[in-house]
């Protein structure tokens, strides 16, 4: 029997587990650790196994994922580093606090690495906001809580992605990540190698909030959220700023040993995963940590998820040099333990041990496998609908919330700060940081929660080849990646087997393209305990592109009127989960686009090399929309109009629609600055293309079947584009 | 350009945010010695000139700027100002400016009760401060903002002695020069985007002139933010 008081979030088999591990009955205090460290949130103990499949090696690759942040070599001494984070069920509860906190966790594991955090990005999921006042109320506070964090510590939000749909009223998503840069020599790795080293506990000091944080994180979320308020930690931005600054000056004098982020499961996951990954032991005085509330608890101590913490691995002799930074920074420290040899996690309270667990078995949580079933998903379509005239469907479109522009957003991000943003949100597909290498480092996440829900096979691997196609639209080539893969609870078959399918069909992109992966995340029990649902399966994939050489800025929008229009890449009858099909017809079901990496490979190099030789005058991908779309986005921010003959579109036989709106995956729309040296490029790289239209007057005026379906000014699909958040959001 | 031989400082409280910009900024003109001084090194008063960079001094705990205003090094930068030093205070480093006493007014909230981050365009209303010397009178700079707590607010009597005095430096306004109420970004009184004292040697201003000084970080390809620094040196 467990003692009475705890509620443990472990399986019956994990609790025999334990018993049998340690050969007696753990206290209370060792429940309570293990309890933390082998929630789904820390041990990843659903997704450990499948997560091999992913490609995790590269020419490129200096740290792969396990570690607090992935490492990628960028060129001339410098690496970029790679970290995604997730605050899901903290920010459905108190979105301002759980977001703030969110890029505060992320923000940690890139300084934790050693690396200078350059760049935020922000992945947001909500109920439609247009329906639900609820939605309007978390989507307002989260971007309210990541600007006050990210722009207090003094790191750019830069790039985002954002979608609304109804299975994510209860359970909205808030994602973020983080890019920092390091001189190649100077990462700091989260391990305790040398017995004899001293364990630092700095920063904030530790109070009840976020008590039990990742096992909350590990569950559904239950009615009364109010209840679990005080699992949602407090932000403290300038506590970061200044540990920022104290760690940034401390990482350079090579003194640090290694070096681990406090986040899920707080003092329990450090310490043991500090041990596990030396190989070796520590030993803890508990009274030592600096507490902000009276009474607590061993088993407290160790669980609660205080913000703003960070623990250093520092030599028994040498550490002074990094004690005297942290004073002049007034970071507070203080020294807990030491390591040891012996394997194991021993904590004392005043010099009596009250636990002492096997540090490895503790970090490595038994995995766990789940049945999965294939569930019913709605019908393809068969029987065609009449189509509502293409000018309307297009109008529809541009100012649903998940196509209109995004200004209201990251406008309330510094998106400036470093003097690194070359290209800013806005402006063009992805955001481009200039790094101090002289190369630039374009970034951008995205994910489909409509093709994923439909088929997560290739809703997982579209939203690489989405965040690809971003990546290269600035110019840049994809080196690396990070996922983070959001689901529901992992026990229910159907949630399991879109879990599975994602992972493989992510895997294979990533395989067939290649690009590894260096890091990701996993993020169960996604649901609502009251209403059963889950929210749609949500992959999500933030790839980052290199770019040696800049002689132009890239552009994403026509500005030249005479201009040839070209579409590159293949669009295929693949309407399913498209924004056309849900938001005009109505209509749930039908083909979701199937990347082909191989075919998509060819067309980025083929791209590239329009950049690079200076033939495109502008480049912009298809995605959201298709089509019809990416050109009227491209006529919106210059004011430069189009004509699009939908069939001369490559691909086919089509419909006007599917010409049009179709989301297939592998599309650019380019404008040429000259275009036989264009089509030269384009068939010297073998990939499918045709000319469509130019830039032409002040009108996107679409034919298909040799008569004109849409004519539209661009001043007023502008105002149709531009106004609906900021409308919705007052 | 002439040749120049500067030092100068640029503060360093804990949580400024811009301080490495602004240093950078100002090492793209050369000839100058642009140092990071901590808020409590007393080698403040020896510079040329000193700079205020933006970020969340102290995390604006208080006020924006107020915890600031009463440091140490506020006394210092107080008496250069005394000295006629050129003082420049760049967003938090206006606000920390207002909030010690050398510069009037005060900063609101924006109007739209939101951070805003964009680039706008301001006029310059007077080109003899230390911070405009050398620029035309109603020039027009794209530069950027990034603040939540800079709608710049003055009593009537201070508004018109601002006017007449010329100290209303900047002001926000179209890309063709006419401060329209569209053009103002965060409901300032006035337009007014930064202001000087008497002598013309203090100016702070919302905007961030070291995010505007190399053509590649701006989106129109401009520089603009280096005529500040520029006529600061020459000021010197």
């Amino acid at each position: 029997m467990l003692a009475t008081g705890l509620r443990l979030g472990l399986s019956t088999d994990e609790v025999e587990t334990v018993r049998e591990l340690l050969g007696r009955e753990p206290n209370e205090t060792e429940w309570a650790i293990i309890d933390a460290e082998w929630a789904e949130h820390s041990s990843y103990k659903s997704s450990r196994a499948l997560l091999k499949q992913l490609p995790t090696s590269g020419e490129r690759v200096v740290l792969g994922p396990g570690f607090d942040a992935g490492v990628v070599d960028v060129g001339r001494g410098y690496v970029a580093t790679l970290h995604i984070e997730s605050h899901n069920h903290p920010s459905a509860i108190d979105p301002y606090g759980g977001a703030s906190t969110g890029i505060g966790g992320v923000l940690r594991d890139i300084i934790s690495v050693g690396s200078r955090p350059i760049a935020l990005l922000d992945v947001l999921r909500f109920g439609d906001p247009e329906k639900s006042g609820h939605s309007r109320w978390l989507l307002r506070n989260v971007v309210r809580g990541i600007a006050d964090y990210g722009n207090c510590v003094g790191v750019p939000t830069v790039a985002g992605d954002i979608e609304f749909d109804d299975s994510f009223e209860k359970n909205c998503l808030v994602d973020v990540a983080c890019v920092g840069v390091a001189k190649k020599g100077s990462i700091i790795l989260g391990e305790a190698k040398h017995p004899g080293d001293v364990l630092l506990l700095i920063g904030g000091s530790t109070g009840r909030d976020g008590v039990g944080g990742a096992a909350f994180a590990s569950k559904k979320l239950a009615k009364g959220p109010e209840t679990s308020r005080r699992s949602v930690q407090v932000p403290n931005p300038f506590m970061k700023k200044l540990l920022l600054d104290a760690l940034l000056e401390a990482s350079q004098t090579g003194l640090i040993h290694g070096m681990k982020d406090l986040g899920g499961g707080g003092l329990s996951t450090a310490l043991s995963e500090v041990a596990s990954k030396g190989g070796t032991g520590v030993d803890v005085e508990l009274t030592r940590v600096a507490v902000r509330e009276q009474g607590m608890t061993p088993a407290e101590i160790m669980t609660s998820e205080s913000q703003e913490r960070m623990l250093l691995v520092l030599g028994p002799s040498d550490a002074a040099p990094v004690l005297e930074i942290l004073d002049r920074y007034e970071v507070p420290h203080s020294a807990i333990g030491k390591v040891t040899s012996d394997g194991a996690m021993k904590l004392r309270w005043n010099g009596r041990v009250v636990a002492d667990l096997p540090a490895k078995a503790v970090a490595e949580a038994p995995v766990v496998e789940w049945p999965t079933r294939r569930p019913r998903r709605p019908r393809p379509r068969t029987r065609r609908q009449r189509e509502p005239p293409v000018a309307s469907s297009v109008a529809a479109l541009l100012s649903s919330p998940n196509i209109a522009s995004r200004r209201w957003v990251y406008e309330q991000y510094d998106h400036e700060v470093g003097l690194r943003t070359v290209l800013k949100p806005g402006s063009a597909d992805a955001s481009l940081l200039r790094l101090p290498n002289g190369s630039m480092l374009a970034v951008k996440a995205d994910g489909n929660s409509k093709h994923s829900f439909l088929d997560p096979r290739r809703g997982a691997a579209g939203c690489v080849a989405e965040a690809c196609r971003n990546v290269v639209s600035v110019g840049a080539e994809p080196i690396a990646m990070v996922d983070h893969l959001q689901f529901g609870d992992p026990s229910d078959p159907e949630v399991y087997w879109a879990f599975t399918e994602a992972l493989e069909g992510m895997a294979q992109y990533c395989r067939d393209l290649p690009l590894p992966v260096v890091g990701g995340k996993v993020s169960f029990y996604n649901e609502d305990a009251s209403t059963k649902r889950a929210i749609k399966p949500s992959p999500i994939a933030m790839v980052v592109g290199l770019l040696r050489g800049f002689d132009r800025r890239p552009s994403s929008a026509f500005h030249r009127v005479g201009e040839p229009v070209f579409v590159v890449g293949t669009t295929k009858a693949e309407l399913g989960g498209s924004e056309y099909c849900e938001t005009v017809l109505k209509v749930r079901g039908g083909a979701v686009p199937a990347p082909e990496a191989r075919e998509d490979s060819r067309t980025y190099r083929a791209i590239l090399s329009l950049i690079r030789s200076g033939a495109a005058s502008a480049v912009h991908d298809c995605s959201k929309g298709g089509l019809a779309i990416a050109v009227a986005e491209m006529c919106i921010q210059d004011g430069v109009g189009a004509t699009v003959n939908a069939g001369r579109i490559p691909g086919g036989p089509l419909s006007p629609a599917e010409a049009l709106f179709s989301e297939s995956h592998g599309r650019f729309v380019v404008s040429a600055r000259e275009e036989s040296k264009t089509e030269a490029l384009l068939r010297k790289e073998g990939v499918s293309y045709s000319l469509v239209g130019e830039t032409r007057g002040d009108a996107l005026r679409i034919s298909a079947g040799g008569k004109v379906v849409a004519s539209l000014e661009v001043d007023a699909i502008r105002d149709l584009w531009e106004k609906p958040l900021a409308r919705l959001m007052g | 350009m002439t040749e120049i031989q500067a030092k100068v400082a640029v503060v360093r409280f804990p949580g400024s945010n811009c301080d490495l910009d602004a240093v950078s900024a100002l090492r793209t003109f050369r000839n100058v010695k642009a140092d990071l001084v901590w808020h409590e090194e007393p080698s403040i008063r020896e510079y040329d000139a000193i700079v205020l960079p933006g970020g969340f001094s102290f995390g604006d705990y208080l006020r924006a700027g107020a915890i600031a205003a009463r440091s140490p090094a506020l006394t210092r930068v107080a008496e250069s100002a005394e000295r006629g030093t050129p003082i420049l205070g760049i967003c938090n480093g206006f606000q920390i400016l207002i909030e010690a006493g050398l510069l009037p007014g005060s900063l609101l909230r924006n109007a739209s009760l939101r951070f805003v981050c964009k680039w706008v365009t301001i006029r310059v209303e007077n080109n003899s401060t230390s911070f405009t010397r050398g620029m035309r009178k109603g020039q027009v700079l794209r530069i950027p903002i990034a603040h939540n707590e800079g709608r710049f607010y003055a009593s009537k009597r201070e508004l018109r002695e601002l006017s007449d005095e010329g100290r209303a430096v900047f002001r926000y306004c179209d890309e063709r020069g006419r401060p329209t109420p569209s053009a103002n970004p965060t409901g300032t009184v006035d337009g007014i985007a930064g202001v000087s004292n008497r002598k013309g040697n203090v100016v702070g201003l919302m905007p961030h002139p070291e995010r505007a000084t190399e053509s590649i970080l701006s989106p129109f390809g401009s520089d603009d933010g280096s005529l500040i620094f520029k006529s600061m040196l020459e000021s010197i």
